[in-house]
């Protein structure tokens, strides 16, 4: 059922490991990889961080008591701008009417039905 | 099924545009693929909240080249984007899962569902019209009443077939979170429909009620550790069904033990060693797809980088594990990076449960035959499905010396996902869903 692997990368550990665990040297590896472009990544592998956003999947659209609130909040300063990525939404960020995905229409029939 | 059946599969029907990814055709990527319990009908659902269901042609003679293909026979749209005003949150259309019912009458039913809303919907056909009436004229027009002198019976004449599609039931408002499975009890009166953390019981009847039968949600949502991922009920008994998670666990729950089923009756989940953990581990041990077999004694999961066989009979580990793409292993960290590792394969049994299905990437799919161990990697493209040559294996080279018609690892497309399949319930014709376009291949043997 195991099959013999063809390292890709070489071990960061050196050649102790039996050839059991051969298969399992590409996931350290990259685990590595991943870890060298993002140091900040979360202690706790995979968890929560991965569930909350799964439960909250959906496009989020501009709410105008959102938007007042965080107006309010943030009188003095100004308020954050889409920059160039409009379709980012992150932190603080209220979707303003400028920036709102332009919503396409669904009522044409499937291709599939020719 | 034998070896020679699973390299012979040929004879594709595609559906769909020959597209390649973009705004337009978003709505057109196939979201679910399910065959009746007959496996005469075929339905699809889509990005865009639509079905599309195709009909078996009955082979005859004086056709011979038509093998039973499959035509389109209704299309209607079911579900459309709605809006979360209180969460300011797009609802969206996208047909998650579709479910038949066993066939009791002429017309065909069907379930299907979004994110929040489970329908009902009525297939029926009309083939026939009645002229003649009194009151009014071929064209609709009302008669005079005055100038009515006769009375006549009016008498059914045949028309063109016309497959009619109408709502029946609509079941809202019983999910917090996303729907991920629904699933047809073998009462034939209700259905379970589950969403990340909970798990409803339906009647087919009954629409302004629903019963929870599992709730995993944490007082405290800052405790949430596993989400539920598919459901199914037993095929045969009513009483069971199970459920998995996003930690690679799956439990057998009974209703009859328990109103509410929070706790198991049985628990499956293969030991882990603890010395290969690494980030990647849960996220890949995730299942995102749980069947039944049709005997009802075993279940297969996918989980990112294989499909398991488990006998309901022990809980301790699976009985058979079949690699799908174990050289992506090496390729976990960019899967992370592009959300690839998040893709959710579903896996199919066929009808007599000798072998096993499941999608992946570069439009290929992999079939497992249980009896002889052997499997196969085939494709889903264009290109590659001329009429009547069969499919050819295809094979990923992972490392040192490429072969001629070997593909290499860094060569696949990532974007040509397959991840939904489905396998006719008697014969040897498969279904394949390949983003936006459908294929149908049959077995060439028969």
């Amino acid at each position: 059922m195991s099959q013999k692997q063809e390292e890709e990368n070489p071990a960061e550990e050196t050649g102790e490991e039996k050839q059991e665990k051969e298969g399992l040297l590409p996931e350290r590896a990259e685990e590595a990889k991943l870890k060298a472009k993002y140091p900040s990544l979360g202690q706790k592998p995979g968890g929560s961080d991965f569930l909350m956003k799964r439960l909250q999947k959906g496009q989020k659209y501009f709410d105008s008591g959102d938007y007042n609130m965080a107006k309010a909040k943030m009188k003095n300063k100004q308020l954050p701008s889409a920059g160039p990525d409009k379709n980012l939404v992150t932190g603080d960020h209220i979707p303003t009417p400028q920036d709102l995905p332009q919503r396409k229409s669904s009522l044409v029939t499937s291709k599939l039905a020719g | 099924g034998r070896v020679k059946e699973m390299n012979t599969y040929a004879w594709p029907t595609v559906f769909g545009g020959a597209g390649g990814e973009s705004e337009r055709t978003r709505a057109d990527i196939i979201s679910t693929v399910e065959f009746n319990y007959s496996g005469d009908l075929l339905a699809t659902g889509d990005k865009g909240g639509r079905v599309v269901i195709f009909q078996r042609e009955q082979e005859n003679k004086s056709r011979p080249h038509s093998r039973g293909e499959y035509n389109v026979y209704s299309t209607f749209q079911s579900h459309e984007p709605e809006f979360d005003y209180l969460k300011s949150l797009e609802i969206e259309e996208k047909i998650n899962k579709i479910r038949w019912l066993p066939q009791q009458n002429a017309a065909h039913f069907l379930l299907s569902t979004n994110d929040k809303t489970i329908k009902l919907w009525k297939i029926s056909e009309r083939d026939k019209r009645a002229e003649g009436y009194n009151l009014k004229d071929e064209d609709g027009r009302l008669r005079d009443p005055f100038r009515i002198t006769a009375l006549r019976v009016p008498i059914l004449k045949p028309m063109d077939l016309m497959v009619e599609a109408s709502p029946r039931r609509i079941f809202a408002n019983a999910h917090t979170y996303h729907i991920n499975s629904i699933s047809v009890n073998s009462d034939h009166e209700t259905y379970l429909s589950a969403d990340d953390l909970r798990i409803n019981l339906w009647h087919l009847e009954i629409t302004d009620r629903s019963f929870n039968i599992v709730d995993i949600k944490p007082a405290n949502m800052e405790e949430l550790t596993e989400v539920i991922t598919a459901a199914e009920f037993h095929p045969h008994q009513c009483n069971v069904f199970v459920y998995s998670s996003s930690k690679g666990t799956i439990r057998l729950c009974d209703m009859r033990s328990s109103a509410l089923c929070d706790r198991h009756s049985k628990f499956f989940e293969e030991p882990e060693d603890p010395s290969s953990r690494s980030f990647f581990s849960e996220i890949i041990s995730s299942i995102s797809d749980v069947k039944f077999s049709h005997s009802g004694r075993y279940m297969m999961t996918r989980d990112y980088l294989s499909v398991k066989v488990w006998d309901l009979n022990m809980e301790s580990r699976p009985v058979e594990t079949h690699q799908v793409h174990e050289y992506l292993r090496s390729k976990l960290c960019s899967l992370y990076e592009n959300d690839c590792i998040f893709d959710k394969f579903e896996c199919c049994w066929n009808g007599s449960d000798s072998a096993i299905m499941t999608g992946s990437y570069n439009n290929f799919f992999r079939m497992f035959d249980r009896d002889t161990r052997r499997d196969v990697t085939l494709e889903a493209s264009r290109e590659s499905s001329k009429p009547r040559a069969s499919l050819k294996p295809r094979k990923v080279c992972t490392g040192g010396k490429r072969k001629k018609d070997e593909i290499s690892v860094d060569s696949l497309d990532f974007n040509k996902k397959i991840l939904h399949t489905a396998w006719h319930p008697a014969d040897n014709v498969i279904a394949v869903a390949a983003t936006n376009n459908l294929y149908i291949f049959q077995d060439k043997i028969n």
